[in-house]
């Protein structure tokens, strides 16, 4: 076997992925300012002391808000990601080791989700049920699970044929009990790879949602709203569209990178 | 010395009638008298007595004109009715044709167009009124060539005001809604959808000396930030309505007018619903808000301050010293909310409509406010059309946001808050207001009528029917060299004092 590298994708990845985790469970405890708290004589200051970000046109403290948004867009990149994420792999794990009509009527399935795009989709559930972050989440939720079951799917297609799996067949194992524990540990690079990139198209389809004002409410501060909320000032106060914009990014770029390090660490021929 | 041929010469001929082909049509091009205004909607009907649209009205305002027309101050001026008396019992009003008054296509217009155009808006013959403003007219005579006589079922109060928006046509013309006609001081050239409708100078105008311009254009732009652009990089000379916090944007090369728009932005409270049925919550509600931090956060200090249903625009009606009815305090809030039993406070929800920012900007400030007096706010965004069902039509909903815009006369703002109003989406019932409003409908004397209203107003304002919160100022952003333009209480561009200060008015 070849000696494993560190890439460089996955230490910047990492590196940026660890930054927004420790900003999310620092939010939780401690925000520099009141997140809605309005200072109603200081708006539009520009980043410096005390205001780390400046403020918007509220006079609220961007830096504050910016590490409240942490926690709705892990919210719901994360749970978003799980419920695709198990959802996929049951479906993708039924009907690659079954085969036969069940397999069929899930391809059809998939197809018809992913004609079409994922945010479009999402708009249309949101624009149905209404807005909110429910909502938000169980529109991006069904628009991540085609590409797990896919993944799942192709995964068991494969191995199911391997030997092992026969081998185990032979000593009397149990469908369930092949698929679990010899099938599926085989996949979970492939999946850890997915459920990276998904995460960081949840959060960029949960920006654009919140951006069109479909996605959390206001006051409650989102990654996307502020964009939004700040497009109107672009020229008066730039660092308040500046933050939010540039943090999406990092993020986006963060979980992008970190899949692709991921990847890179356990097939390297890939 | 003998001149030779060369081509040299030529070619510098050429070149000379060149430079003097464009010098002279840049010439032509500025001689023209023009200036472009951005709007952001289609017109939804050329034909007056259809279009319901206010964004069809500011336009045509130039191109239209009522027996009587408003004033930038929202009093009445004679227009195609150059005087006109009303009897003691309120029950007929007489006008009497200004005389000379022509329409676009050269016919002067008689007694004879006036009767059909009011009767068309009445509907008179095909029995479909296309407006409810003449209910209360029961016939419309025309005994002589100068005077039209209206014969009223009951002293309807807003008939003069009313009669500002009913737009005089030339008789069984057909065309209306292609090639428009009227009276105004400007004609209608084209309207190409999506693009621009395109008026120009009326010469035989009544009003001698106006206008000012050869021609108006109307640029059709939706977006607001293409507005912006088009305004800064020259294409258009004046955007009415230019969002506030842009304005620093402009630079050097423009001004702004500022105005009340006769709006009244309220923050209603569901008067059957828990909390809100008991008037001291609704009091601790108006003490809560803080009406001047509001306005400097939501509109940059740009609005004036209400307390009652209408808005200081409308001058002769307004009740002044109501907006400090219930002055910022949170000890008294708190204290009204302890005897009401909710010394905890409470929770609800506020349902604004997502497509106006400035709202959603306002209901933030106030979710803000009101936390801090222990009223616990949840912002809820829905689309226009939900709000209208569901907020306006259905009453179902805790608090809203909404601006509601202000006519020239009082009667359609305060109906609203009548008890039978269909619309009365507050759920206000009040016997003493629907009194008072009742004999302000019966009243023809303006004066007594205006006391009726400021009194129904102070009523409003005492039972806190709604916190009012403001009549935000509308800017008008105009190049430097645009003058003569005037603001109106009303949704109307009047372009026909404007003028380039380079094409001096005659």
């Amino acid at each position: 076997m070849r000696k494993r590298k560190t890439s460089f994708n996955l230490v910047i990845g990492g590196l940026l992925v660890g930054f927004f985790f420790l900003m999310l469970i620092v939010s939780f405890f401690y925000t520099p300012f009141a997140v809605n708290e309005m200072h109603t004589t200081e708006r539009f200051l520009p980043p410096g002391k005390p205001y780390l970000l400046g403020t918007d046109n509220f006079g609220r403290d961007i830096f504050s808000r910016i590490m409240k948004g942490t926690q709705t867009a892990f919210l719901v990149g994360a749970i978003s990601v799980l419920i695709g994420l198990v959802i996929g792999v049951c479906l993708g794990a039924l009907s690659g080791y079954f085969g036969g009509w069940f397999d069929r009527i899930i391809a059809q399935l998939n197809a018809t989700i992913q004609a079409f795009p994922g945010v479009l989709l999402a708009l249309m559930i949101v624009a149905v049920f209404g807005p909110g972050t429910i909502n938000t989440i169980v529109a991006l939720s069904i628009t991540a699970i085609p590409g797990f079951t896919r993944i799942t799917r192709s995964g068991f297609l494969q191995f199911k044929e391997y030997s092992f799996v026969e081998a185990a067949e032979t000593i009397g194992l149990g469908p369930l009990s092949i698929m679990i524990r010899h099938i599926l540990p085989q996949i979970v690079p492939a999946l850890l790879v997915a459920a990276s990139t998904g995460f960081s198209s949840a959060l960029l389809a949960e920006a654009g949602l919140s951006y069109l004002g479909l996605g959390v409410q206001p006051p409650e501060p989102s990654w996307g709203r502020m964009l939004n909320e700040a497009q109107g000032y672009l020229l008066r106060a730039p660092w308040f569209s500046l933050a939010p914009g540039c943090v999406i990014l990092l993020a986006v770029l963060g979980f992008n990178l970190l899949s692709d390090g991921i990847r890179d660490l356990f097939d390297p021929n890939l | 010395m003998r001149i030779r041929f060369s081509p040299f010469y030529l070619f510098f001929l050429i070149g000379i009638l060149l430079v003097a082909a464009v010098v002279l049509r840049v010439e032509k091009k500025e001689t023209e008298h023009k200036i472009v205004v951005v709007i952001p909607q289609d017109p939804d009907y050329l034909d007056p007595h259809l279009a319901s649209a206010a964004g069809t009205y500011e336009m045509m305002f130039n191109v239209y004109e009522g027996l009587l027309k408003p004033a930038p101050d929202g009093t009445l001026l004679p227009a195609i009715a150059e005087r006109y008396d009303i009897t003691e019992d309120g029950r007929s009003y007489t006008f009497y044709l200004r005389p000379g008054v022509k329409f676009h296509n050269g016919q002067t217009v008689t007694t004879a167009d006036v009767r059909y155009s009011l009767e068309r808006l009445m509907g008179t013959q095909t029995g479909q009124p296309l407006s409810s403003y003449f209910t209360k007219v029961e016939a419309v005579e025309t005994p002589d060539a100068e005077r039209i006589i209206l014969k009223l079922k009951e002293v309807d109060a807003a008939l003069l005001n009313n009669l500002t928006t009913a737009s005089i046509i030339p008789k069984d013309y057909q065309e209306l809604n292609t090639h428009p006609i009227g009276t105004g001081p400007f004609r209608f050239v084209e309207y190409r959808p999506g693009q621009r409708v395109l008026l120009e100078k009326f010469d035989d105008y009544w009003q001698t000396g106006r206008p000012f311009l050869d021609k108006v254009e109307f640029r059709i732009i939706p977006d607001r930030e293409a507005a912006l652009l088009a305004l800064k990089n020259g294409t258009v000379d004046i955007y009415p309505r230019i969002d506030n916090n842009r304005t620093a944007e402009l630079g050097e090369d423009f001004y702004t007018l500022r105005d009340k728009q006769n709006l009244v932005q309220l923050l209603a409270m569901n008067l059957n619903r828990k909390p809100f049925s008991d008037h001291r919550v609704r009091q601790a509600v108006n003490y809560a808000i803080n009406k001047d931090e509001l306005i400097e956060l939501a509109a940059f200090g740009y609005g004036t301050k209400l307390g009652s249903g209408l808005s200081p625009a409308m001058a002769n009606y307004y009740e002044p010293g109501l907006e400090d009815f219930y002055p910022p305090d949170r000890a008294k809030a708190q204290q009204l909310l302890a005897e009401a039993g909710y010394q905890d406070g409470f929770r609800t929800v506020l349902t604004v409509p997502s497509n106006y920012p400035f709202h959603v900007d306002t209901a933030q400030i106030i979710v803000e406010q009101l936390k801090k007096v222990g009223i616990k706010v949840e912002i809820e965004l829905v689309e226009w059309a939900v709000w209208l069902q569901r907020v306006y039509k259905g009453r179902d909903y805790e608090m809203t946001i909404i601006g509601l815009a202000g006519k020239l006369d009082p009667l359609p703002t305060l109906i609203r808050y009548t008890s039978d109003y269909a619309n009365n989406f507050f759920n206000y019932k009040n016997t003493e207001f629907d009194r008072l409003f009742q004999q302000a409908a019966d009243e023809s004397d303006q004066e007594k009528r205006a006391e009726l209203y400021k009194k129904a107003q102070r009523i409003l304002a005492e039972d806190a029917a709604a916190v009012f919160l403001m009549d935000p100022h509308y800017t008008v952003a105009l190049r430097k060299e645009i003058a003569g333009y005037q603001t109106y209480p009303l949704y109307i561009q009047d372009l026909s004092t404007v003028y380039r200060v380079s094409k001096k008015p005659r």
